[in-house]
């Protein structure tokens, strides 16, 4: 056919040659963009601009927060995602919707949820005050934001890998005798293992760049609230030099992280 | 290759060329003025917008709102614009300095803080000693914006230390947190709290007069209609312009 290129290998399809000029126009438009960063740096006050007090507090909270949160995403999303790929009940499908919603919910809108449901004046605020917790302008507002926006990732990947296959095996090991307990641990969790991993991953990075509910919600605090997000959004008021460090810094941090998460998915 | 690759190409022209006339719209049958400004001047520039827009027909006033800095970054970074007003000096000279502004900027306003706390002042805040005070939550513009750095102000003339619980970017950021009654106490500028009505109530501290943020409007070099920039700044520095300021709670400006 005309308009494909003929690149069979091992039987696979080829790609139609015409897919390729907007793909690569695709790629150009997402790396583009990271290349500018890194040419923009002022590579002679580096140092200095990223191992600054503030920098330091920033990333510090940050991956603090981050990995607080990721914690928290673990404990609540292997359970949600477990519920919502075995069981079956009514109104599954509109739960499955709303748990879902943090993930094309604006992060501004996210935070002003948390704002009326951890706040002083909020649902769950006047009964915490009264206890003495005190959520709002605290690092656990941040975590309760990130963790917010970040716990649809990992369900997402989790419930993916659930749903891909390892069913049969565990009705064989029930018809075996293994009670529930041991079919999640034995067989349910190793097979879905590398869709976790990614997912852990994916929300932990997710966390990492929370910005929106972070700011509506929690404030901004040098050491208590201002994560690397914030603080890069505040440095561009006075000092661009020092956004762009700490921006090439995240850049940096999302690579890693994408290049740790790849295998798991190839692998699931 | 057939015609095919025409598809995608065609699709994101058409995307860039709908977004393109977004942006552009009101260009075909008239002039378009683009007036940079403080977020604080949000209000009352809509106003003199509407007038200017009624005195001089078929032009339509663009407000691009924000905060100063970032208006300013803008600008520097090669934004076009024909007017720009600033929340304090230091700002607008930065695009002084870029060599952007038409003729010197002149003062049109000035603006003081003031302490705004929730309706019925739960925290019974009464001056800036009780800011200080151990669990009263304040919330205060961070230092790098205009807004902060008028409070640090305040604060060094009172001889207080606060220890606010969040640093915020933006002065209507600062409101918000004492308008939702996460905050006690926010120092914000006395027509933030005109502004926002019954939502919050306003304490004046003397300390506060001490520390005035003047507002500085200028005309911007590459504007495509000078004389229609110069009629804006004209229409604000006159008396229907400082009319609609004083209403809003701005201070005229200092007089030179």
């Amino acid at each position: 056919m005309s308009g494909t290129t003929d690149t069979t290998t091992g039987g696979r399809p080829g790609v139609p040659s015409w897919l390729l000029a907007p793909a690569a126009l695709g790629a150009a438009f997402v790396l583009l963009p990271l290349v500018a960063v890194v040419a923009r740096v002022d590579w002679t006050d580096f140092g200095s601009l990223v191992t600054s007090e503030a920098s330091r507090a920033a990333l510090s909270l940050s991956l603090r927060t981050s990995l607080v949160s990721t914690l928290l995403c673990l404990l609540l999303g292997v359970p949600m995602a477990v519920v919502l790929a075995r069981l079956r009940f009514p109104g599954q499908g509109v739960l499955r919707a709303l748990v879902l919603l943090p993930l094309v919910l604006p992060p501004v809108v996210g935070g002003i949820a948390l704002l009326y449901t951890f706040g002083r004046r909020g649902l769950l605020g006047e009964t915490l005050e009264v206890l003495g917790v005190q959520v709002a302008f605290s690092t656990a507002a941040v975590v309760l934001a990130q963790t917010f926006v970040s716990l649809p990732f990992l369900v997402v990947s989790l419930e993916g890998s659930l749903r891909s296959g390892s069913e049969r095996y565990e009705v064989v090991a029930a018809t075996l005798g293994a009670g529930p307990t041991t079919v999640f641990r034995r067989v349910t969790l190793p097979l879905v293992l590398p869709g976790l991993f990614s997912g852990t991953v994916l929300a932990f990075a997710r966390a990492l760049g929370e910005f929106g509910a972070t700011v509506t919600f929690a404030g901004s605090l040098q050491g208590t609230t201002r994560t690397l997000p914030l603080e890069i959004y505040l440095r561009r008021e006075s000092d661009v030099d020092a956004a762009v460090a700490l921006s090439l810094v995240l850049v940096v941090v999302a690579v890693v992280v994408i290049g740790v998460a790849r295998p798991g998915r190839a692998a699931s | 290759m057939g015609t095919r690759p025409v598809l995608p190409a065609l699709a994101l022209g058409l995307a860039l060329a709908a977004v393109g006339c977004g942006g552009a719209g009101g260009d075909e049958d008239g002039t378009t003025l683009t007036v940079y400004a403080a977020a604080s001047l949000t209000d009352t520039f809509e106003q003199v917008a509407d007038r200017f827009e009624a005195e001089h027909d078929g032009v339509e006033v663009e407000l691009a709102l924000g905060g100063s800095s970032e208006l300013a970054a803008q600008l520097v970074e090669g934004a076009p614009a024909d007017v720009f007003a600033s929340a304090d000096t230091p700002t607008m000279d930065r695009v002084v300095d870029a060599g952007l502004t038409a003729g010197d900027p002149q003062p049109f306003a000035s603006n003081t803080l003031q302490v705004a706390v929730p309706p019925g002042n739960p925290a019974g805040i009464g001056s800036l000693d009780d800011l200080g005070a151990d669990g009263v939550r304040v919330v205060v513009c961070a230092p790098e914006v205009p807004c902060g750095a008028a409070a640090r102000r305040v604060a060094e003339a009172a001889g207080v230390s606060l220890s606010p619980v969040s640093e915020e970017q933006k002065v209507t950021d600062v409101l918000a947190k004492v308008t939702t009654g996460e905050a006690d106490a926010g120092l914000v500028y006395v027509t933030d709290v005109v502004a926002a009505g019954d939502a919050v109530d306003g304490i004046e501290v003397p300390e506060a007069a001490e520390v005035v943020n003047v507002y500085p409007v200028a005309t911007l070099a590459d504007s495509d209609d000078p004389d229609l920039a110069r009629a804006f700044v004209d229409l604000l520095l006159g008396p229907t312009g400082q009319r609609v300021l004083a209403d809003a709670g701005f201070a005229p400006a200092p007089v030179p």
